[in-house]
């Protein structure tokens, strides 16, 4: 573990959130001070342990792959930003071809 | 009359249930309190003037016919990231400030369905974020017991509304510490079962390895009276666990002879300044004057928990989070394209302390820093729950501060790594998926002047073990009393 500087702007791209340059100078001080406190686990041997998880149990769960009653459209449907028919509406996703 | 507000829960369901009082008139009684104290408290976000006069309305049809109710009559404060048919759950976001669910949490479903009354849905920390309150996008809850304090988090609505004599039960989310710490600063006995006990169906997730719901209350009794409603298997969450549960509220204890508490090497609360150090060698006394023999347990990973924790909660929050889009449900900002709709949409949408949690995560979890910090943070997390199996083999529970200070005044903890060492001592617990407790303990005075403020002790015990955790918080709790030492400043009953 080393205490590189982040790429506040890189790592929140893959977040999809939107940073004004104030937030990315306040967020990358914060971000970065926080890493200097986990760089406390660099002083564990760890090499020999298993990750954990999840704590408590751990096995897979399955059930009946049967139909059971649900939420209907509407109500799903009834919060939606922007619907069309029984669709949810969103910008576009694809370029139109030039 | 007036004086029902602050009955416990145990006290209600049995007015109610031997109708001596009918749940209607409890509720009656309970909403105008709240509008006569909320404007200055400010636990609830949504006020359920309807619901819960329809609902008590059927409680006490139900009792007319001849049932009993546990929790008859019982008034409650669900916190807001609990979902509840038809009314607006938020979890203190700006994202979610309209959204209305369209089902209902089950641990909130086994309250009602036991006769509990929702008054309201309370305050939290921005999707259980902090430990203030103060992230919360949508209001400012106060801490009854000094109102330039804050209440803790991040359930701290629910805290404050039980300790403003708002609802006798509070339902609140832990992950950290989110139950415990602000018992602790509300003078009020605060649970955290173990991880997988209670579903989370219907609750909106935070960090999902360590999310738990639990209840807050003004006595063991009545916390242990909601567990016993709300914990148990639901096939609708495949991580709560199937398995038999012990009923809690019929064994508490009025001893703790034949248990050894284990006091922990690495948590001396000396450095915590006199008045504190004070406060829990007094409880740690209490605990061996009630019979138990005090040991001293080692947890020397307890001191990465916090670095474990500030990696693992944040990748899960950014897992957790991404489905809040503006595609489906919530706030949506307009734009030309798909991708800066989401990103326009989540930077309107969320608080600082959630965007620097979504970043943090999505950091750890990127490619090339993935083994680095999420992978280490897992192994330490191995540690830790490790160091608490080798210390329970030597004692039964284990006894230490719940927080490392008292109630804090708003706005004194701007940086965010101060805040996060709030939890110290509740992480550790989190980390290794087990029961927990918070129990007043005592009172600290911030200067000669000030009104003295509440402690927690926090009691924890093995996985499983709710029943033996309970009662000797119950033995504790009766044995010291120390919540009655004074009342809220704004809530007491007229």
């Amino acid at each position: 573990m080393s205490s590189e500087k982040i790429d506040v702007r890189y790592v929140a791209k893959l977040a999809r959130i939107a940073l004004t340059d104030d937030e990315v100078e306040r967020f990358g001080a914060q971000l970065g001070d926080l890493l200097e406190h986990v760089q406390l686990l660099g002083e564990l041997d760890v090499a020999a342990v298993p990750a954990t998880a999840q704590v408590v149990e751990s096995r897979n769960v399955q059930r009946a792959d049967v139909v059971r009653p649900t939420l209907d459209r509407e109500t799903v449907l009834a919060q939606a930003p922007q619907r069309q028919g029984a669709f949810f509406r969103v910008p576009r996703i694809i370029a139109e071809a030039e | 009359m007036s004086a029902t507000v602050s009955s416990t829960a145990a006290a209600i369901a049995d007015a109610v249930n031997t109708k001596a009082r009918s749940a209607r008139d409890v509720t009656d009684a309970m909403l105008a309190h709240v509008d006569a104290v909320d404007d200055r408290v400010g636990a609830y976000l949504t006020r359920l003037h309807d619901l819960a006069r329809a609902q008590a309305d059927a409680v006490d049809a139900r009792i007319a016919a001849g049932e009993k109710l546990p929790l008859a009559g019982v008034p409650l404060a669900v916190k807001d990231n609990m979902c509840l048919t038809g009314t607006r759950t938020t979890c203190g976001s700006k994202i979610l400030e309209n959204w209305v669910a369209p089902y209902t949490n089950t641990a909130v479903a086994r309250m009602l369905e036991a006769g509990a009354i929702p008054i309201g849905k309370a305050n939290l920390d921005e999707f259980a974020m902090g430990s203030s309150c103060e992230n919360s996008a949508l209001g400012v809850t106060r801490n009854p017991y000094d109102l330039d304090c804050v209440p803790g988090g991040s359930s701290g609505g629910s805290a404050a509304a039980v300790a403003a004599n708002e609802a006798a039960i509070g339902l609140g989310s832990d992950t950290g510490g989110s139950i415990r710490e602000p018992a602790a600063f509300c003078n009020l006995v605060g649970f955290k079962p173990t991880y997988g006990r209670i579903s989370r169906y219907g609750l909106i997730a935070f960090a999902s390895s360590l999310d738990q719901i639990g209840p807050f209350a003004r006595t063991v009794e009545d916390a242990a009276l909601a567990y016993d409603v709300m914990a148990g298997h639901d096939p609708m969450d495949s991580t709560s666990i199937d398995r038999a549960v012990e009923s809690t509220a019929d064994h508490l204890r009025t001893d703790l002879h034949g248990l050894k508490v284990g006091l922990v090497r690495e948590f001396d609360t000396a450095g915590l300044g006199g008045e504190i150090d004070a406060v829990y060698k007094k409880a740690y006394a209490d605990l061996e004057a009630l019979g138990a023999e005090i040991v001293e347990v080692g947890l020397p990973s307890a001191k990465y928990g916090l670095a474990t924790y500030y990696l693992i909660a944040p990748a899960e929050c950014s897992s957790n989070l991404a489905r809040f889009d503006g595609v489906r449900y919530g706030l949506r900002v307009d734009a030309n394209d798909v991708g800066a709709m989401y990103e326009a949409t989540r930077a309107a949408g969320f608080g600082p302390e959630v965007k620097r949690r979504i970043l943090i995560g999505t950091y750890a979890l990127s490619s090339g820093y993935y083994d680095a910090y999420y992978v280490r943070a897992q192994k330490a997390r191995t540690l830790i729950a490790q160091d608490f199996v080798k210390a329970f083999a030597s004692c039964d529970l284990i006894a230490c501060p719940a927080a490392s200070s008292a109630a804090f005044p708003f706005d004194s903890k701007s940086d965010p790594y101060s805040m996060y060492l709030m939890d110290y001592y509740t992480i550790p617990m989190s980390l290794a998926g087990l029961p927990a407790i918070s129990v007043p303990c005592g009172w600290v005075k911030a200067s000669s002047g000030s009104e003295p403020m509440p402690m927690g002790l926090q009691l924890t015990s093995p996985i499983f073990s709710e029943r033996l955790l309970l009662g000797a918080a119950h033995a504790y709790e009766r044995a010291t009393n120390h919540a009655a030492l004074r009342g809220p400043s704004v809530g007491a009953p007229a």
